[in-house]
């Protein structure tokens, strides 16, 4: 079958690849145009591993074609830094060590910036509600909760202790 | 899926035509999240995969006179932020709230939903309660059908060949009507309902129900309008009697499966209980409801 030909705006450039029809967004972004940043947990819409933002919606990546992106602005965890300077989400992941393997890790960072960006002052059980698509096997989610209300209030403009290493 | 294309046409003819013009399976794509994990699991083979996103207002949600248009394509997040519809029909928003996760809500649609054909579709009990219609377009034309007439059983649709649905009307509530939707799953979040139930209740001046309509999702092939439960309400306040004659006719409604979320004498008996408690949700927003929405 003829590949289809999709342009589109990933991390705020201009981007043209071609696929097959079946490949999902996620697999477009892996396999053809090396952004291994996010990941395939699960590729059924389940563990959030494969999120990415979607003219300002988080979706999963995975259930996506490929050539559905046409047109479309899409934000991956490689877009979250502003070059060398780290998102708060990621600099409080970082500091509370809401990481252990890591797998999950992108996938959180992109749902936590989505998150912010729409909320600024998210309580702790909307932060838990709205992360409820992310799975996480090694870090109980705590540490990962504690991250992203610490960045939340760094965003603010507040001046959250460190947490002690 | 060696043969499988792929085509997002910009206008209701070219989306029929080509889900007409397919020789095997044509399936539209709204959010993908149903279509997508069939796909990939190889319960769904398609030879076209009709993107129906690019058409024109098949994406928002718009008022009409006396009813909401919902375009077919809509995604959850969208509906929800929809301040009019929200206060008008809170009931059907909290159905499509339930569906999976933030990042499914960024797709998924009321109209996947529904033709998905699952029996424990979450948006479909209150979306037939509310009486909502939907407008399908096809090589015949036009045509409406009410939400209940589109599944006929598991996965399967009364849509014909080439057919699909543009958008949904769902009716403004009169004054004193409102409506609820309630799901029972053993966790919080993420997971398929053991039972759900959307009511929908028109109260007179003196809280007596006026009309009411009753739908149970999960207990059954496909979603049932619960007439007895209904019938148990008109005329009544919510009384011990008739919240008990309610329970029993929702009880009586149920056909469900034995599975591992529930046994069928477990599904049965939660349905009775829910059909209580959206019930009386139902009365109390009715009630605080003296205007229409308009
Ligand atoms: C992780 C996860 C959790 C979920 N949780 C829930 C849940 O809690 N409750 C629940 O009810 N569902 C749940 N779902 C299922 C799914 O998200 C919903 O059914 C959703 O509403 C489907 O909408 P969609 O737009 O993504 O449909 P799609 O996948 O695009 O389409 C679904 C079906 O409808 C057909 N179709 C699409 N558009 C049209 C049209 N315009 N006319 C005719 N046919 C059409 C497609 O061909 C396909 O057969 C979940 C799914 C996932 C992946
Ligand atoms: S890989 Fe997409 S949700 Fe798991
Ligand atoms: S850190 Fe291992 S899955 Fe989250």
């Amino acid at each position: 079958m003829a590949k289809q030909h999709v342009s589109t705006i990933i991390n705020g450039e201009p981007v043209e690849f071609l696929c097959e029809p079946q490949q999902t967004l996620l697999d477009v972004l892996r396999d053809e145009l090396n952004l291994t940043g996010s990941k395939e947990g699960c590729a059924s819409g389940d563990c959030g591993a494969c999120t990415v933002i979607l003219d300002g919606n988080m979706v999963c990546s995975c259930l996506m074609l490929g050539a559905e992106a046409e047109g479309r602005k899409i934000t991956t965890i490689e877009g979250i830094a502003e070059g060398d300077k780290l998102h708060p989400v990621q600099q409080k992941f970082l500091e509370h060590a809401a990481l252990q393997c890591g797998f999950c890790t992108p996938g959180f960072i992109v749902a936590a910036k989505a998150l912010l960006d729409e909320n600024k002052n998210p309580t702790e059980e909307e932060a838990r509600y709205w992360l409820a698509g992310n799975l996480c096997r090694c870090t109980g989610y705590d540490k990962i909760i504690r991250a992203v209300l610490d960045a939340a209030a760094v965003m603010r403009g507040e001046n959250p202790p460190s947490p002690a290493a | 899926m060696p043969n499988l294309s792929f085509t997002a046409p910009t206008t209701v003819d070219e989306a029929i035509r080509a889900l007409a013009g397919a020789q095997g399976l044509a399936k539209p794509l709204a959010g993908g999240t149903d279509l997508l994990v069939q796909m990939r699991s190889g319960r769904t083979r398609p030879e076209v995969i009709v993107d129906i996103k690019r058409i024109p207002d098949l994406i928002g949600v718009r008022e009409a006179g006396d009813s909401f248009v919902i375009g077919a394509a809509t995604p959850g997040v969208m509906l929800s932020e929809h301040e009019a519809f929200s206060r008008a029909w809170p009931g059907i928003v909290e159905g499509v709230d339930l569906i999976g996760s933030q990042q499914i809500q960024g797709r998924a649609s009321l109209v996947g939903n529904l033709c998905n054909a699952s029996p424990a579709a979450d948006s479909v009990p209150a979306m037939i309660a509310a009486h909502a219609v939907a407008v399908i377009a096809g090589p015949g034309g036009k045509r409406e059908a009410a939400v209940e007439a589109i599944v006929t059983g598991p996965g399967q649709t009364s849509l014909k060949k080439g057919e699909f649905i543009i958008e949904f009307r769902v009716p403004k509530p009169k004054p004193r009507q409102s409506d609820a939707y309630l799901r029972f799953i053993p966790r919080t979040e993420m997971d398929i309902a053991v039972v759900g139930c959307g009511v929908n209740v028109t109260l007179d001046g003196s809280g007596l129900c006026t009309d009411a309509r009753v739908v149970l999702g999960a207990v059954a092939p496909t979603q049932v309008i619960v007439t007895e439960a209904a019938e148990a309400l008109k005329g009544h306040r919510l009384d011990d009697d008739t919240l008990s004659r309610l329970d029993a006719a929702a009880q009586r409604a149920c056909k469900p499966i034995n599975d591992k979320r529930g046994t069928i004498e477990y599904r049965t008996k939660v349905a009775g209980v829910l059909a209580r408690r959206a019930t009386k949700i139902a009365f109390e927003r009715a009630a605080g409801r003296v205007a229409g929405v308009h």
